[in-house]
């Protein structure tokens, strides 16, 4: 490997937290932690972890009694819309909904208006999150100039310029010697490829799951092998290239025996999973409300429960959100009309500690595991920990604080959730990002 | 009283889709007397909006409203606002400040009678949608069954043949057919029938083996304005007709054959077909009145029995 610049993280300065969280649940896998416990942050870190602490004179006491208190989770797929589109989203606006949903890092994707195909590209992003950013923030570059499938963007100076990976996102990488070629030339910046798997001539025309709904609606299928079949085709290039391969968005059971097979064969293949596709099937589609269009569909129970297990196990990774925003005037059309796409970032733990926690589905720690050390494993980033003398990153959340997603109440700038109006139960309450407290519903 | 709409099949009970072919019924000797108007729905306003092409569905439903005394708006996405890059939405609250009684909506992508209903007072009739629904077709099918079977369709077999993927009158009319409690069995290549099909609660076949068992067959047209380019569904019009074309060879006498419309002579029907007496398609077109203004009728008044003006 040529020695590159690690994954960049910027966000702005501000006054470091000076805290003391009594009596929480400490959910912290990577130290250890299960156990009721009192946390100090002093000067923006970690000072102490214990039963019984003393709170120091003057320092804010948070009660923490039946919360829990976890590592920050980290998005590894995020759209914050910039350059662009920031009548969607922007840097200021998607990582105070970050902060919100307890996020403490978020990677954003590079299909943007212009792509982020350059280092001056990249490098502009950086100083504007340097400014704008509540919760530290990185990015992707694309694998190929303008996200056209053709020509390999300059990967060295990318990496030079901090960004996490490379990825088409939003697209297929059509051609498997595109994607080849990618994944040799990356390995030698120490960046991984992260992949829609999808063959685009299998869903053409199409705008959800293919099946037993799709019949009853008459919309459009995109059939699981579409993901499938291109899962195990990417599979198979970055096993022949020992070439580091992440998975977006896996969405079928099926795609999960490719990925299984992979692994077992020694592939360095990671995947991802979001959380509508956890808790949420075609089902959903029913209504036609364009707020449950996403891309990949939201598809079966069976692949939903399958999805789950894969989660748990950890052949499936990480969580990601895919934090898609979009105008309302683009939402606001038929069904067949609108664009793919749901906001996840300030829903993600609640919906998923509602749905799959509650029901004994998965634990709180393997959780927590999937959704911030996971992840931050494979951005190759400081992982998110409660331990002494670590940078505080962290946040605080009520299991049964009871909530409605409210489009009033959302801190995106575009209110397109599969949850808009949903009652949730859990819900995040304080987060510290990076030595900050960068959400407060407590003070 | 909440406003009724009429998006799908399942907004319907089987003693709602009763009362409408009953209501029909009623209406029919209006049609045939010399002066073929009622007051009914004098001072009644209803939009018609055709966002995509059609001859019998906007002609019946404004013919139905004038023949109710309505006034009548009509709207066609060529020559409106929409040519301007108006959205749906807007086309909507504008025509919604005219506080029209009713909407009827014929447009290209399914959800967007849904879309409609939400931001408007007025009643949404759908008109199809896509290939998701076209309720109101439905129901005059089952209208031109009652007129020819008589009142119980029950445990009869219709094959629905064709383009099945892609046909919204399809959809509705599976729906309406087994409510009435016939048997349908879809008749289509592989490739125009949609994926677990069966789910719809119908049998499925890929030939025409069977054709003769059943009591009614329901052809389709092949929509090749819904195939995208290279899609590669037949591999000609020629084959199609060859192999799911009806002849009259292939049908057994009596066998009634009815066609949503419009027909494609040569492919999905041959023209002796077309032209048989045992042919329903003109009874269908003319049913379409009748039942387009029992549904308008039923949409102001109320569903519930009792709420009956005379007309």
């Amino acid at each position: 490997m040529i020695a590159t610049a690690p994954t960049g993280l910027w966000c702005s300065r501000g006054t470091k937290a000076e805290l003391f969280i009594r009596g929480a649940r400490v959910v912290d896998p990577l130290a250890g932690l299960d156990d009721v416990l009192d946390v100090l942050v002093s000067k923006g870190r970690v000072a102490a972890v214990g039963a019984g602490l003393r709170a120091p004179e003057g320092v804010r006491v948070v009660d923490g009694a039946g919360k829990l208190l976890m590592p920050g989770f980290v998005d590894i797929h995020t759209h914050l819309r910039v350059p662009g589109r920031q009548d969607e989203e922007d840097i200021a606006s998607g990582t105070a909904a970050a902060a919100v949903g307890g996020y403490v890092a978020v990677f954003s994707m590079a299909n943007t208006d212009p792509v982020i195909d350059t280092a001056p590209v990249a490098q502009a992003l950086a100083r504007r999150a340097q400014e704008e950013a509540l919760v530290p923030t990185g990015f992707y570059a694309a694998v190929s100039r303008g996200q056209r499938g053709e020509q390999l963007a300059e990967m060295h100076e990318l990496a030079q310029a901090g960004v996490v990976g490379f990825s088409d996102d939003g697209l297929p990488i059509d051609s498997a010697c595109l994607l080849r070629r990618a994944l040799q030339y990356a390995s030698t910046t120490g960046r991984y490829v992260a992949v829609h798997a999808q063959d685009a001539s299998l869903t053409r025309g199409g705008s959800m799951h293919e099946g037993a709904v799709s019949a009853r609606l008459g919309v459009g299928g995109m059939p699981s092998i579409a993901e499938s079949a291109e899962v195990a085709r990417d599979c198979e290039v970055a096993g022949y290239e020992d070439g580091r391969l992440h998975v977006c968005h896996v969405s079928a059971a099926a795609s999960l025996e490719h990925l299984a097979r992979a692994r077992d064969a020694g592939v360095r293949v990671t995947a991802e999973v979001t959380p509508h596709h956890l808790t949420l099937t075609d089902e959903a589609v029913l209504g036609l409300d364009p707020n449950l269009k996403m891309n990949p569909p939201l598809r079966t129970e069976a692949d939903r429960a399958a999805l789950v297990r894969a989660l748990a196990d950890g052949l499936i990774d990480c969580v990601a959100t895919d934090h898609a925003p979009h105008a309302p005037e683009e939402k606001e059309v038929p069904f067949e009309e609108a664009p793919f796409g749901t906001i996840g970032l300030e829903t993600a733990f609640a919906t998923l500690f509602d749905v799959l926690v509650e029901s004994g589905a998965i634990s709180l720690p393997v959780l927590v595991e999937r959704m911030s050390q996971a992840p931050a494993r494979i951005a190759r980033m400081p992982l998110p920990t409660i331990e002494e003398r670590q940078e505080a990153n962290l946040c605080l959340a009520d299991p049964h604080a009871g909530w409605t997603v409210d489009r009033a109440t959302l801190r995106s700038r575009s209110c397109n959730s599969a949850w808009l109006g949903a009652s949730l139960r859990a819900r995040v309450q304080l987060t510290v990002a990076a030595g900050r407290l960068v959400y407060d519903a407590l003070a | 009283m909440s406003k009724r709409d009429l998006l799908s099949m399942d907004d319907l009970s089987r003693a709602d889709v009763e009362l409408i072919l009953d209501t029909a019924e009623s209406f029919v000797p209006i049609l045939h007397r010399d002066i073929k108007k009622v007051p009914t729905l004098r001072g009644r306003t209803i939009v018609n909006f055709f966002y995509e092409a059609s001859t019998r569905t906007s002609s019946s439903f404004d013919l139905a409203a004038k023949r109710l005394s309505a006034d009548t708006i009509a709207l066609k996405k060529s020559g409106s606002a929409i040519e301007k890059g108006e959205s749906l939405k807007d086309t909507i609250l504008t025509l919604s400040a005219y506080s029209p009684d009713i909407i009827v909506i014929r447009h290209p992508s399914a959800g967007a009678c849904r879309l409609v209903a939400r931001h408007t007072s007025a009643s949404v009739i759908n008109a199809g949608d896509g290939k998701f629904q076209h309720p109101t077709q439905c129901l005059l099918d089952l209208f031109t069954l009652r007129q020819t079977f008589g009142h119980s369709l029950d445990g009869m077999k219709v094959a629905i043949v064709g383009d099945i993927l892609h046909s919204r009158v399809a959809r509705s009319d599976i729906q309406g057919f087994r409510m009435l409690g016939m048997e349908v069995t879809l008749i289509g290549p592989p490739t125009l029938m949609p994926r677990d099909a069966e789910t719809l609660g119908v049998a499925v076949e890929y030939d025409l083996a069977s054709l003769k068992k059943y009591d009614v067959i329901y052809l389709l047209r092949i929509q090749r304005e819904r195939m995208a380019e290279g899609a590669n569904f037949i591999p000609s019009l020629r084959e199609y007709a060859a192999v799911w074309g009806i002849t009259k060879n292939k049908l057994r006498k009596g066998q009634k054959v009815m066609h949503p419309g419009p027909i494609n002579r040569g492919v999905e029907i041959s023209a002796e077909v077309a032209d048989d007496p045992d042919t329903l398609i003109l009874q269908q077109v003319e049913s379409g009145l009748a039942t387009r203004m029992a549904i308008l009728y039923r949409t102001i008044v109320g569903y519930a029995d009792g709420a009956e003006e005379e007309v």
